[in-house]
């Protein structure tokens, strides 16, 4: 069979993804769909990096030595994600270096979830399960990605991103059959959590209008993906007897599922870099880019 | 250099692309595709292959449109029915 000429044309190049066509790093490809790519690929790789500080400040108060070792592959994996990320990020044109310049002088975006503090170890439990269960439902929809490098990445990242929600799922476990103040702690922590997890999808714009859904970048839109987590999670909470912090949560009988209109205003407050960890967190950051640049420096000079 | 990593999953499996790494020779795009695509087990060997070192091959020529070659140059259908009547088997199915 004849391969298939990727169009150079920019109507005949989106009708080519909206019929599930792929895209190689080599291919041609619209300026706006390059431009699209790079902001999205690039806010997922920031996330990865930025993501791990909330745990990372936990892997020396872990309850016991298994946790602080699985706590701490879950660190390596994060940051791994991030090494695959910004490698397809580079590949589309933007390098390394000027991504993670742009993080720490606060010009690139990362995920509403790393803004936040992690007050107890039940907000480890909370992150690593929910948070995580949350995001692998973004990244399983990107496996059908229409440029096919990112896709295919995304495969070894959904294999490690399981291993995480169970490593987090055994935590609250442990602490919801411990003693009450254990109990309480997820309680908590599912308190402080249930807002941000709410917002994590981002608003539900039509998938129509959604420009990462016209190409093909995302595969579903935000309000599905959001159905879809509270679907798959809201009964694995509740059978633990934990209770979610809001009183219009039901499911209908047609089953999609009605909540509180989540706080669009503290997303965008978060997220534009107003979070309340956010300065803190990019103040690591920085430090530790000018801490290990000699590290660089040699590595580029072998 | 850019060095487009193929990882094989088990023995006997054929390798298949997973990614690129960035490094500036063999020895460090082995260390970095190690960490990357092997350190939980997921891989039992892993191929490094320079990135310039690929021979790219994409257009393939049909012009005679060989469809009898394939199997969607067949249709079989209606004239397997025909024999199946032909024969009076059509009811044995």
């Amino acid at each position: 069979m004849a391969a298939v000429e990727i169009p150079r044309d920019e109507q005949a190049f989106l009708e080519y993804v909206q019929a599930g066509g792929q895209v190689e790093t080599t291919d041609w490809m619209p300026d706006e769909y390059r431009r699209l790519l790079i902001k999205f690929i690039e806010m997922h790789g920031n996330s990865e990096l930025m993501g791990v500080l909330p745990e990372r400040e936990w892997i020396l108060r872990a309850p016991t030595l298994e946790r602080k070792l699985a706590l701490t592959a879950k660190v390596q994996d994060e940051v791994g994600h991030s090494q695959l990320i910004y490698r397809v990020v580079e590949d589309l044109g933007k390098p390394r270096e000027q991504c993670l310049a742009d993080l720490v002088d606060g010009k690139a975006k990362f995920h509403n979830v790393f803004h936040y503090p992690t007050k107890t170890w039940g907000d480890v439990g909370v992150i690593a399960w929910l948070v995580d269960a949350a995001a692998i439902i973004s990244q399983k929809a990107l496996l059908k990605c229409s440029y096919a490098p990112y896709a295919r990445i995304m495969k070894k990242i959904c294999w490690e991103e399981s291993f995480h929600i169970l490593h987090g799922r055994d935590v609250i476990l442990a602490m919801v059959t411990g003693t009450p103040e254990q109990f309480e702690l997820v309680q908590e922590a599912l308190n402080r959590w249930w807002a941000p997890l709410m917002q994590f999808h981002g608003n539900p714009i039509p998938s129509d209008e959604d420009p990462m859904y016209q190409w093909r970048i995302k595969s579903q839109g935000n309000g599905e993906a959001r159905q879809q987590f509270l679907d798959g999670y809201v009964p694995q909470i509740w059978e633990l007897g934990l209770t979610v912090p809001d009183s219009k949560l039901r499911k209908r009988d047609d089953g999609v599922w009605e909540f509180s209109e989540p706080d669009w205003d503290e997303l965008k407050h978060v997220v534009t870099g107003h979070g309340p960890k956010t300065e803190e967190r990019l103040a690591l950051r920085r430090r530790f880019l000018e801490q290990e640049q000699w590290v660089r420096d040699v590595v580029l000079a072998a | 250099m850019i060095y487009e990593v193929f990882r094989q999953e088990r023995r006997g499996q054929p390798f298949e692309h997973a990614g690129s790494v960035e490094a500036p020779d063999a020895d460090f795009a082995e260390a970095w595709a190690r960490e990357q695509y092997g350190r939980r087990g997921e891989s039992v060997a892993l191929w490094l292959v320079p990135r310039d070192a690929i021979r790219d091959v994409e257009h393939w020529a049909d012009e005679f449109d060989l469809k009898y070659r394939r199997v969607d140059g067949y249709s079989i259908k209606a004239r397997l029915k025909e024999a199946r009547e032909r024969a009076g088997t059509a009811g044995d199915r």
